[in-house]
């Protein structure tokens, strides 16, 4: 084991960021034409990046792997995005978004980090305003805010229910003019499968040609791996049908150490499982907690219709257990409190285990205000809810409509059933503060690292992360190393060390297809879904875990007997690229287990049955771990744990409290 | 839960955009009301892979309606039966037990096929490319309330960036025009103050390029609307070739 150094700059919190962009090595314009920089994926930190890049001058490559950059993951994005700037002159601060995501986060992330993200947030949004991103706004023509959870201010910006599309277009906008003005090359439809090492620096990437199947080398000066979590690896989430781990898992096991693992979130606000048959879920987005109270009946086993339980035979327990924050609690607690009452017997709806998400009582209020505003006097009960139906179709109208194509039941009728699912993933490739991994000149941006978000991250915190980070952090942290690479030529594909990892993609593409099995990709990938949701989610025990690593170990060994993938590796074949998505996460699932395996405390999303307080509440142990758990790949099966020890200069250690 | 719906399924089967291609006929058991019209497509893909025949290929990825990659022309219609719906988000309650249903791929020359119901549709990121964006490099904004936008001006443009490039609209059209998709990234950017400075310019770009990947003409039938998952409307094909108009006018001086 070893102790990892974040490069953090000296100088007190606030100095950190302005005084590492001031002192940091630049590289000048001729040089960088002569610097190529290979992006992998185009959500938001990935064409952010690419675009600001190209911008400044250095040759970009990008990769991904939908027929599109615009169709990244970061496209469903719902709710929001946060930013400092105190528009509504609730007491919003820098210093307040810091400290409110490092406690939401459960004390579990860099100091230094957060608080530049809580710097950077605020340019975010003029950079978007000025690329036509259509926020919502108020008559005067100001920009609109809403609260998300675990806040007590309105910093959340937005587009109706479809935030992530607009931020996402925007910043592929800025792209696709870099790719016509010849600054950037886009492979659309490509999937990085390895990548290249020489000389102990990351120097390119393999990438498959999707559409013919060809293996293609490219160089670059560095890499930066933007791709995304890996909640997929439950079978069952939020992500798109192709998100996946395969890009930053071929990096861990060419060195990038891989850390926190198992510090998942589970959305709790999620259109509950209907089916075997079901492929994915789809998320409600949390600012409906804004409108929407969570509630189950206060008796056990009650079958009345929801609209029939009267009022005092409601359990309303967030607002029960949390007063202060309510149905604002951060997204764990959320999604534990409504294990807690499912679990108990209290869940509703054929398979028991849901919620209600009830727009009653807004729906009313929003109505009362509205015809006020008209001037009626004494408007009946149905005259209000017309008018509330109407400000919150106005507010959540896609998300309402997606509810009813889905499940077949009128949400402004009748209350939501919702259920946890698993959503985000905060663990990820270990880097330091100028974001680069363990491996030099190989850098991880947005969802893909672990970096800001500690064991839970706050909604609406995400979009503001990959954009930080492609935009605003990496144009500056990539200089202090490019700056010492500007006498470093292309080097030819034909190098060695290309032919070798081409190679050893190709033999592993022609071991899926030797194994001619009888059970599909889809077989596997369900089964490891359902271990890990199991034992690795939203609740974890010792043996559960121990167990789960052996289960995942055998269905390993089974995968690689028994798993059969159709057609060539020559050319258009998903069933292919799905069989090496399901053969990575069946080698992650491994390590999340043993990572939640080591933690013993509980803390943000992670939560071990055997550490909880009285009440239930997760158990932290900040003595033996405040760390991040950074996972060395040593060989098959086998992974070394190295610590990066988490100091807190600013912020007071406490219990998260929400009551 | 398995469901009880029997469907005959008339697939386009195309091994690449060289070969040639045919309806090839398919028949699935037991399907649930609850399924989506992919998580049928799924179990039909099962099917084929145990016995060791070719899965059907398609697009998809986000599955939720908004990413734009899902494709399908089902019985004769973009995204199928239902209206502002796209197929990833169709239900099979939207079907009776026993019926045929028939899928094709979008057809249109500036969408080659790849393989039997995915097609390129990279014509569209090349219109993007050639003008769909405000010309601001990272770092030279203003603070974003310095510029206040009416409501009503918002609202418009986000009706109109609620786009999500799924080629519907051109899959509909009977002369394969763009002419929905590029107008609606025209109007989001002519309805802002940030739009202004290449208003003319852009319009006169994206269309050039439109015409160059060769999607057809214009004839105001409207089926492009009509098809439109995200309910994009014909208003913005008004307001862009009045503006292409003006651009033309500005040209000639």
């Amino acid at each position: 084991m070893s102790i990892l150094d974040a490069k953090i700059p000296e100088g007190t919190l606030e100095q950190k960021w302005t005084k590492f962009r001031s002192s940091v090595p630049l590289v000048n314009p001729a040089n960088k034409r002569n610097l190529e920089v290979i992006v992998v994926g185009s959500g938001l930190a990935g064409a952010s990046a690419a675009a600001s890049l190209a911008e400044l001058g250095y040759k970009v490559k990008v990769f991904c792997f939908q027929d599109s950059p615009r169709r990244a993951h970061s496209i469903a994005a719902q709710g929001g995005i946060n930013a400092a700037k105190n528009y509504q002159n609730d007491g919003d601060s820098v210093y307040r978004l810091f400290y409110d995501t490092i406690k939401g986060g459960d004390y579990r992330s860099r100091e230094a980090n957060v608080y530049r993200l809580a710097e950077v947030s605020s340019g975010i949004i003029d950079q978007c305003v000025a690329q036509g991103v259509p926020f919502a706004r108020e008559y005067g023509g100001m920009l609109s805010n809403r609260s998300f959870g675990g806040t007590q201010v309105q910093r959340t910006f937005y587009a109706a229910g479809q935030t992530g599309q607009q931020l996402l277009l925007g910043a592929y906008s800025s792209l696709e003019r870099q790719i016509g003005m010849g600054a950037v090359k886009m492979y659309a439809r490509h999937e990085m499968l390895e990548t290249v090492t020489i000389d102990g620096k990351c120097r390119g990437i393999i990438a498959r040609d999707l559409t013919t199947g060809k293996l293609e080398r490219h160089f670059g000066h560095a890499v930066l791996l933007c791709t995304g979590g890996y909640g997929n690896v439950f079978y069952l989430s939020t992500n798109a049908m192709g998100s996946n781990v395969t890009a930053a898992w071929k990096a861990h096991k060419k060195g990038a150490h891989f850390a926190n693992p198992c510090f998942t979130q589970i959305h709790p606000t999620c259109i509950p499982v209907s089916g075997d048959h079901q492929s994915k879920l789809t998320l409600m987005s949390e600012s409906l907690r804004n409108d929407g109270r969570i509630w189950v009946p206060l008796k056990a086993g009650d079958t009345r219709k929801p609209i029939d339980i009267p009022e005092e035979e409601r359990d309303y327990y967030l607002e029960r257990r949390y007063p202060a924050f309510g149905n604002l609690v951060p997204r764990d607690v959320a999604s534990r409190a409504a294990k807690e009452r499912c679990d108990a017997g209290f869940g509703v709806g054929t398979s028991k285990m849901a919620v209600y998400l009830d727009f009653a009582f807004n729906m009313d209020r929003y109505g009362k205000i509205e015809a006020s505003k008209k001037g009626l006097e004494n408007p009946g009960a149905q005259t209000i809810r017309e008018l509330g139906k109407g400000v919150v179709k106005e507010k959540y109208g896609n998300l309402f409509d997606m509810y009813q194509q889905i499940t077949g039941e009128n949400p402004y009728e009748t209350p939501m059933r919702i259920y946890p699912a698993v959503h985000y993933t905060m663990g990820g490739l270990w880097v330091d503060y100028n974001l680069m991994t363990t491996v030099p000149g190989l850098y991880a941006l947005g969802e893909a690292n672990f970096s800001d978000h500690g064991a839970n991250r706050l909604g609406a915190s995400a979009l503001m992360q990959g954009l930080a980070d492609g935009y605003f952090v990496i144009p500056y942290t990539i200089g202090s190393y490019l700056s010492k690479e500007i006498s470093t030529k292309s080097i030819d594909t034909n190098h060695e060390a290309f032919s070798e990892a081409e190679k050893a993609v190709q033999e592993k593409l022609n071991k899926f297809l030797a194994i001619k099995g009888t059970k599909s990709v889809d077989y596997f990938h369900k089964k490891l879904g359902k271990i890990i949701w199991n034992e690795c989610g939203m609740s974890r025990t010792e043996a559960g875990l121990k167990k789960s690593i052996e289960d995942v170990r055998a269905l390993q060994k089974e995968f690689w007997s028994d798993v059969i993938v159709p057609g060539t590796t020559d050319e258009f074949n998903p069933e292919l690229e799905k069989a090496g998505r399901v053969a990575d996460f069946l080698e992650l699932g491994e390590l999340m287990c043993i990572d939640a395996l080591d933690r013993n405390e509980s803390c943000g999303g992670h939560f071990r049955e055997e550490f909880q307080t009285e009440d239930g509440e997760a158990l932290r142990d900040d003595e033996k771990y405040a760390y991040v758990a950074a996972w060395e790949f040593k060989g098959q099966n086998e992974f070394e744990l190295h610590k990066e020890e988490l100091k807190y200069d600013n912020i007071k250690i406490a219990q998260r409290s929400y009551k | 839960m398995s469901g009880n719906m029997n469907l005959t399924l008339k697939v386009w089967r195309q091994k690449n955009n060289n070969a040639e291609g045919k309806l090839v006929n398919y028949q699935v058991k037991d399907i649930s009301p609850d399924m989506s019209f992919l998580e049928m497509m799924d179990v039909l893909n099962e099917q084929l892979i145990v016995k060791g025949d070719e899965p059907i290929a398609f697009d998809h990825d986000c599955r939720e309606g908004i990413c734009g990659m899902c494709s399908l022309y089902i019985n004769g219609r973009p995204h199928g039966p239902k209206d502002r719906v796209t197929t990833c988000q169709l239900h099979m309650r939207s079907f009776e037990d026993g019926q045929t249903i028939t899928i094709e791929p979008w057809r249109a020359a500036p969408f080659p096929i790849v393989k039997d119901l995915a097609v390129n549709r990279s014509a569209f990121d090349r219109i993007i490319a050639s003008g769909g964006y405000v010309s601001v490099n990272t770092g030279n904004a203003q603070d974003a309330n310095s510029l206040p936008i009416g409501k009503e001006d918002a609202d418009l443009s986000f009706a109109a960036a609620a786009c999500i490039g799924c080629g519907a609209c051109v899959a509909a059209c009977k002369n394969a025009s763009a002419m929905l998709f590029v107008s609606a990234k025209v109007s989001q950017l002519a309805l802002l103050p940030q739009g202004q400075p290449e208003r003319y310019l852009r319009v006169h770009n994206m269309v050039a390029k439109m015409d160059e990947e060769g999607f057809g003409n214009c004839t105001n039938t409207g089926a492009c609307e009509a098809e439109c998952p995200k309910g994009i409307s014909l208003s913005n094909i008004a307001r862009m070739n009045r503006d292409y108009f003006v651009a033309g006018i500005a040209s000639d001086n």
